[in-house]
């Protein structure tokens, strides 16, 4: 396995990004088989719902309602928050973030660190910039300890090492606790890392989390997992540093009653997840007795302000598009160039970036729907791909080299084309005879030249027929006039 | 009954046989069928790249060609949901008013092939005869975005000497997505594979489809390998009788 840190600033065009994995047999395998195990035991529990449709509007109105009207929300929770013990901090970009955790940890004294699975944290780079000021962050998710001991990066969002399967963590788990006696049986690798993680639980007395939700009307923050890592990590420390994007508020208490019924169906196809924590500040003599929650923004008011992109904002990272696209199907994560994978990254990403960076990743959609369809919150991923595709070249309009971009360039033809049906004929007749030398005897053509080529690499392609319908049609009229 | 066929630019350059087996299917039952030569394409490709402002050229023209027809049919699910989907959008963010009213009045006069057959003209039995294994490759848009349903299932099921094949996966995309195909051309094939494997699994004679763009992927690739499986437009096989086998490409 490769490492390399998901950064889309660095990471390579997606169709460059993804040409490794389509040549990696085992990853595919990962990929392809975890996937289809989650999406049918989803597609089970959403059966089971007569009135999932509807669960899936009301969630959407939730997550619409709290967006529009984010900045009073935000302000009851902070003062909810506050009130109850919390410190609420607020972070305009990655950088502030990573220096209001940095000044937190170091006036804990803190050398180590554990931590519940946040996406977030990756988004902002923290575990780089922790270890770089010589603090060691642990992670205590086990799909997260298997890549952060085999040096390898998050690939889906529920799921991070879903690219990896069992023979491979008992490799990773072997060499890095010097474990040569572990075998690939689950309980075993399960026993293994509940060993090695329980000194942390025991001994680390600062915890960083994520957030699944934050409750306005309770100041409340909500955390949902599987393993009971994240329930360790809330009530062993005695300080608590919340990371979570300025989106993730929901107004009400009872709207958890909604959002935790389509979290844990569409996730990881369960009624309900395994482990549900609430906490509302501190509580004096129960759990972490001081409290940080830093309200990260990182370009999510931009992407707020805007009419098609502002669904965005509505995930709930439950990740049900990723396992559902044909596409992530075949690339895995990593391709995507940032922690946020699969037709969410594909939208997210370039967002967060304020659209200099990333550019390929809303074209690495085949538009086929299966992520709108399967999503809980009903963001239309297609219609705000398409926004950005619009963005993109509405850019690359501006550039001088666009006229050495064939794409650009033929588009711009084919447009020209379309506006006048005599100029549409005059363009068949000409690509008839533009298309002869490469046609075969049988009327099909196996190679062409150009951007043609990244088609024929691996299609044939029909000739083209030595009549159009419209010529047919204009002559069927002259015959049955005659 | 009278109609308007919008061909589509890539049935009427590449696939003129299935815009002529419409023709000879709705004429057999009944329909007057007109062809406007001033049509040419609905957008899609270029909205869906990212051209805007040319998608919205050549949505302005469809409306305008085709505000005054009575019914509009169309061989093709993902130019049926362009127009659908995406032409409100346009003319909305675009403030055209008077062409946004042209069209919420000219939609429901637009059918895809197999609506117009089930919803418009109510037959199942089109007198078809097909004596082939056939399997249905269910297209994105006519699946997600045009809610086709079992129509073409219930057309086919009514075709004599046709065996019709599941399909495994039948909701997972081909990896066609028009410039998608070139764009990500690799990803793309990866699709492709993953796809021809469950087409291939049916052991049929032709793999069909509401729509040619699909067709070309999945029938470009079998082409390629030499697969013995050919790919041909529902309305094809819709259209062929006894007395006139479907008309094929070879």
């Amino acid at each position: 396995m490769s490492h390399t840190e998901l950064d889309p600033r660095l990471a390579p065009p997606f169709p460059q990004a993804a040409l490794p994995v389509l040549r990696n047999p085992q990853l595919r395998k990962n990929v392809a088989h975890a996937t289809d195990v989650i999406q049918g035991k989803r597609a089970m529990l959403v059966a089971e719902k007569s009135d999932w449709q509807e669960l899936r509007s009301a969630a959407a109105a939730i997550r619409a309602h709290a967006l529009e009207n984010l900045g009073t929300y935000l302000t009851q929770f902070e003062e909810r928050c506050t009130a109850a013990g919390g410190t609420v901090h607020w972070a305009a970009d990655a950088a502030e973030a990573r220096r209001i955790i940095l000044d937190i940890l170091r006036a804990e004294g803190a050398s180590e660190v554990i931590k519940i699975k946040t996406m977030t944290s990756a988004e902002i780079q923290l575990n780089p910039a922790l270890e770089a000021n010589g603090i060691h962050a642990y992670e205590t998710d086990l799909a997260e300890l298997i890549l952060q001991l085999g040096k390898d990066e998050p690939s889906h969002i529920v799921a991070p090492a879903l690219h990896v399967n069992r023979s491979q963590v008992r490799e990773i788990f072997a060499r890095s606790m010097g474990r040569s006696d572990l075998t690939d049986d689950p309980q075993a690798l399960t026993a293994a890392a509940r060993s090695y993680l329980r000194q942390k639980f025991l001994s680390v007395p600062t915890a960083i989390s994520g957030a699944n939700f934050l409750i306005a009307e309770t100041g409340s923050v909500a955390v949902v997992e599987s393993e009971g890592n994240g329930r360790m990590c809330l009530t062993l420390p005695r300080t608590m540093i919340t990371l979570a994007g300025i989106e993730k508020v929901l107004p009400r208490f009872t709207d958890l009653e909604v959002m935790l019924q389509v979290l844990a169906r569409s996730a990881t196809g369960e009624r309900m997840n395994p482990y549900t924590s609430l906490w509302t500040g501190v509580t004096p003599g129960d759990g972490p007795q001081r409290f940080h929650i830093v309200l990260l923004d990182n370009g999510r008011s931009d992407i707020l302000a805007k009419k098609v992109e502002r669904q965005t904002l509505r995930c709930i990272r439950c990740a049900a598009c990723q396992n559902t696209c044909p596409v992530y199907r075949q690339t895995g994560g990593h391709a995507y160039g940032s922690v946020y994978g699969g037709p969410i990254g594909a939208i997210l990403t370039p967002q967060l970036m304020r659209m200099e960076h990333a550019q390929s990743l809303p074209f690495a959609s085949s538009l086929c729907g299966a992520c709108y369809e399967v999503c809980p919150v009903k963001i239309n991923i297609p219609e705000v791909l398409i926004e950005l595709r619009t963005q993109v070249v509405d850019r690359e309009r501006e550039q001088p080299v666009r006229v050495f971009d064939a794409m650009y360039v033929g588009m711009r033809a084919a447009s020209g084309i379309f506006a006048a049906a005599r100029r549409f004929r005059s363009a068949q007749r000409l690509g008839r005879i533009a298309l002869l030398p490469f046609t075969g005897k049988d009327g099909w053509i196996r190679s062409l030249p150009g951007l043609g080529a990244r088609w024929t690499a691996t299609r044939d392609l029909r000739g083209m027929p030595g009549q159009s319908f419209r010529e047919w049609w204009a002559e069927r009229k002259d015959n049955q006039q005659q | 009954m009278r109609a308007s066929l919008f061909i589509t630019c890539y049935n009427d350059t590449l696939y003129p046989e299935t815009g002529r087996a419409v023709v000879k299917l709705l004429e057999r039952l009944g329909v007057t069928l007109d062809f406007h030569p001033e049509q040419t394409c609905c957008g899609q490709m270029h909205a869906n790249t990212g051209f805007r402002a040319e998608a919205y050229s050549q949505a302005k023209r469809f409306v305008r060609l085709y505000r005054d027809t009575e019914i509009v049919i169309i061989p093709s699910s993902s130019c049926v949901a362009m127009i659908r989907d995406q032409y409100p959008v346009l003319f909305e963010e675009l403030g055209n008013e008077d062409l946004r009213r042209d069209l919420q009045a000219l939609l429901p006069r637009i059918f895809e092939l197999s609506e117009f057959l089930i919803d418009k003209l109510g037959v199942e039995d089109v007198g078809a005869y097909f004596p082939h294994r056939v399997t249905y490759h269910a297209s994105c848009h006519g699946l997600r975005g045009l809610h086709v349903g079992d129509r073409p299932f219930r057309l086919l099921g009514k075709v004599r000497g046709l065996e019709l094949a599941p399909l495994e996966n039948l909701d997972r995309c081909c990896g066609f997505g028009g410039t998608f195909s070139i764009k990500n051309a690799e990803v793309s094939s990866a699709m492709l594979a993953s796809k021809l494997r469950d087409v291939l699994t049916t052991r049929a004679e032709y793999c069909t489809a509401l729509d040619n763009s699909c067709l070309m992927h999945l029938g470009g690739a079998l082409h390629r390998q030499f697969a013995g499986m050919r790919t041909i437009h529902l309305a094809q096989i819709l259209a062929s009788t006894e007395t006139e086998p479907a008309e094929e490409f070879l």
